[in-house]
């Protein structure tokens, strides 16, 4: 059998999205390779987790309660037994922020070989998957040449599964030793919060590292004060300390959804997409025609935006502060 | 205390490329220090400043070329630096990450350090695997994507925040010995002083070959093989404006007044 196991993942009570990806995801690689599809579903309230995963195309939902909260110790444990168990040909887990905690020790201590931040496979005679390099600029392929392999895949790359399932739901019995969790979470806190919701805005004027320096940051508020348009950014500018938190855009930002979304300076990495991509209308300023963000956007200006920048701010009135 | 920090050298690439069979052509390619690990390297440094007797040591895969690199996390206050390349490393086409995995847990062997800083990922790469990978060969505890390091060395816990998705934090402790995976933003890295530059020079940089490390070229065998590199079909159906920037910037404004955006 060629069968695939595939991770969901939970949040303080709820699933997050990614897991029913993992099920679209997990299906259309179970097909390929003419075998099952059967999901984890590791902490949290697991059992009504199981129900709601029970979508079309799953096979079996094995519960695994194992603590409240995601712990990478338990997790990494859980899987191994449970993967023991079924010996799947594929592991599947999502290239978050929780697996990239976990899924690297799993694959290590499995030795599987590991692929991560998958964005497609065919399983055509022998595994090739997809990803991207350097930025997003270009795509590559890779062949894995073994019995067994372990993938991590991009959160948003497969849409959510739907309809009802007839999975059958099984509890799982791991067998966690206590001693090889030498890892507490305490607990959490949210972030970013202040003045001004990015989320809530109409019009954003976002500024990526293009801008070069914090001295710069004024031009771009200029013009988001003459388009009477909101300011946010990418994440090194935040990094930075040129802009508060609370306006950063992205997988750990701020999703926003604005009417209009100018994104200047910005190369459009896949954690910043994550952010912006159900924007109404995207605008892109960058120097870089072969930049991932002109995937995205609608209308695009292949140029500086030292140059651009001034000359829209005059357009509507505004006076570009010297630089 | 001894702290392993893990450098790479990455691959920037031009805003013009041509991919040449498996990879952009090396043309085109510009060398720097991968964001993250820069990040890594000052949480490293901060830590040896803030207490006696700790010593920071670089690891880098890579070849003569990565030396630039590796003096730069020099000349930032690491104090020593191990390289590992050899003709074997040379003639490999491809490292995953259970291989960088194998390697640094060598070099970990041989210097046993407390606490090692990884960057969550290379910015070339992005497989963001090696870090945790690494931490489950030497047996380490490790927390992945940590913007925040409180470090206890005497209770032996590394009190972090994992910077999760949705600007949520998780506060987590860890046992050490561990490995960290640091995330930008956890602090604000230092520029090499012209002083540090000129002490770097004289710090030491060893290159160990794979049998320094007690390994063959074995140890680089994997079942994965890049088959192909593509510059993606551009799904842009995106207008670009052309002209000069007045011509341009005439073009958007007229579009953000049509859209209703700005009036008049
Ligand atoms: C776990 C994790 C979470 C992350 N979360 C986020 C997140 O929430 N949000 C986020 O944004 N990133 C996030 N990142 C970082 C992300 O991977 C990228 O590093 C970041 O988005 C890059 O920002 P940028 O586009 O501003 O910079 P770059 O990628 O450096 O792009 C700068 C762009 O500016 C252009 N440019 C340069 N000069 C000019 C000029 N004069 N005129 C016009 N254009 C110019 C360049 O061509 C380039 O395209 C995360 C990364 C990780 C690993």
């Amino acid at each position: 059998m060629s069968d695939v196991l595939a991770i969901t993942e939970s949040r303080r009570g709820a699933l997050r999205d990614v897991s029913y990806e993992m099920i679209t995801a997990g299906r259309e690689l179970a097909d390929e390779l003419g075998g099952e599809l059967h999901l984890a579903v590791i902490n949290g309230d697991v059992d009504a987790f199981a129900e709601d995963l029970n979508r079309t195309g799953v096979d079996a939902i094995h519960t695994v309660d194992a603590g409240e909260e995601f712990n990478h110790d338990v997790y990494t444990q859980a899987i191994t037994q449970l993967y023991e168990h079924l010996s799947p040909t594929a592991l599947l887990m999502p290239n978050s922020v929780n697996g990239l905690d976990y899924a690297p020790a799993v694959a290590g201590g499995l030795d599987l070989p590991l692929v991560t931040d998958v964005v497609g496979f065919d399983a055509d005679g022998g595994l090739e998957v997809t990803r991207e390099q350097y930025g997003g600029k270009v795509e590559t392929t890779y062949a894995i040449d073994h019995d067994a392999y372990a993938l991590t895949v991009r959160p948003a790359e497969w849409p959510q599964a739907g309809g009802d399932g007839d999975a059958a739901i099984e509890a799982f019995d791991a067998d966690i030793d206590e001693d090889a969790v030498r890892s507490t979470v305490n607990g959490f806190e949210e972030v970013g919060a202040g003045d001004v919701d990015i989320s809530e805005a109409d019009v954003l004027v976002s500024v990526g590292r293009g801008i070069e320096e914090e001295e710069n940051i004024p031009l771009v508020q200029a013009l988001a004060d003459a388009l009477g348009a909101t300011l946010s950014s990418s994440r090194p500018i935040v990094d930075n300390g040129w802009l508060p938190k609370n306006r950063q855009v992205g997988q750990s930002g701020k999703v926003v959804t604005p009417d209009v979304y100018i994104a200047i300076g910005i190369s459009g990495a896949v954690q910043h997409v994550a952010g912006m991509k159900g924007a109404d209308t995207i605008i892109a300023i960058n120097t870089d025609p072969n930049a991932p963000i002109y995937d995205l956007a609608d209308y695009g200006i292949v140029d500086d935006l030292f140059e651009v920048v001034p000359e829209l701010i005059e357009e509507f009135g505004g006076e570009a502060p010297e630089l | 205390m001894k702290i392993l920090v893990t450098v790479k050298e990455v691959a920037e690439v031009e805003d013009e490329f041509d991919i040449d069979g498996l990879d952009i052509d090396s043309r085109y390619l510009d060398y720097d220090l991968n964001e993250w690990d820069d990040y890594a390297i000052e949480a490293a440094v901060q830590i040896s400043e803030s207490a006696d007797d700790v010593e920071v040591v670089t690891a880098t895969i890579g070849p003569e070329r990565s030396e630039e690199t590796i003096r730069m996390a020099l000349a930032k206050g690491a104090d020593r630096a191990l390289r590992v390349w050899d003709d074997d490393l040379e003639a490999a086409e491809y490292l995953d990450v259970n291989t960088k995995a194998d390697l640094l847990a060598a070099v970990v062997e041989e210097e046993d350090p407390d606490l090692v800083l990884t960057g969550v990922q290379s910015a070339d790469d992005s497989y963001g695997g090696t870090g945790v990978a690494l931490a489950e060969r030497i047996g380490f505890e490790w927390a992945a994507v940590v913007n925040n390091l409180d470090l206890d060395a005497d209770a032996g816990v590394a009190s972090v925040r994992r910077e999760l998705e949705g600007g949520v934090e998780e506060l987590t402790d860890v046992e050490l010995p561990a490995v960290l995976t640091i995330q930008t933003g956890i602090n604000e890295p230092r520029y090499a002083s012209l002083r540090g530059i000129r002490q770097a020079q004289r710090k030491p940089l060893d290159v160990q070959s794979l049998g320094d490390l007690g390994l063959d070229a074995s140890a680089l065998e994997t079942p994965i093989e890049r088959t192909s590199m593509y510059e993606p079909e551009s799904e842009s159906d995106a207008t670009i404006w052309e002209g000069s920037a007045e011509d341009t910037a005439g073009e958007l404004a007229a579009f953000l007044r049509e859209k209703g955006v700005v009036e008049g």
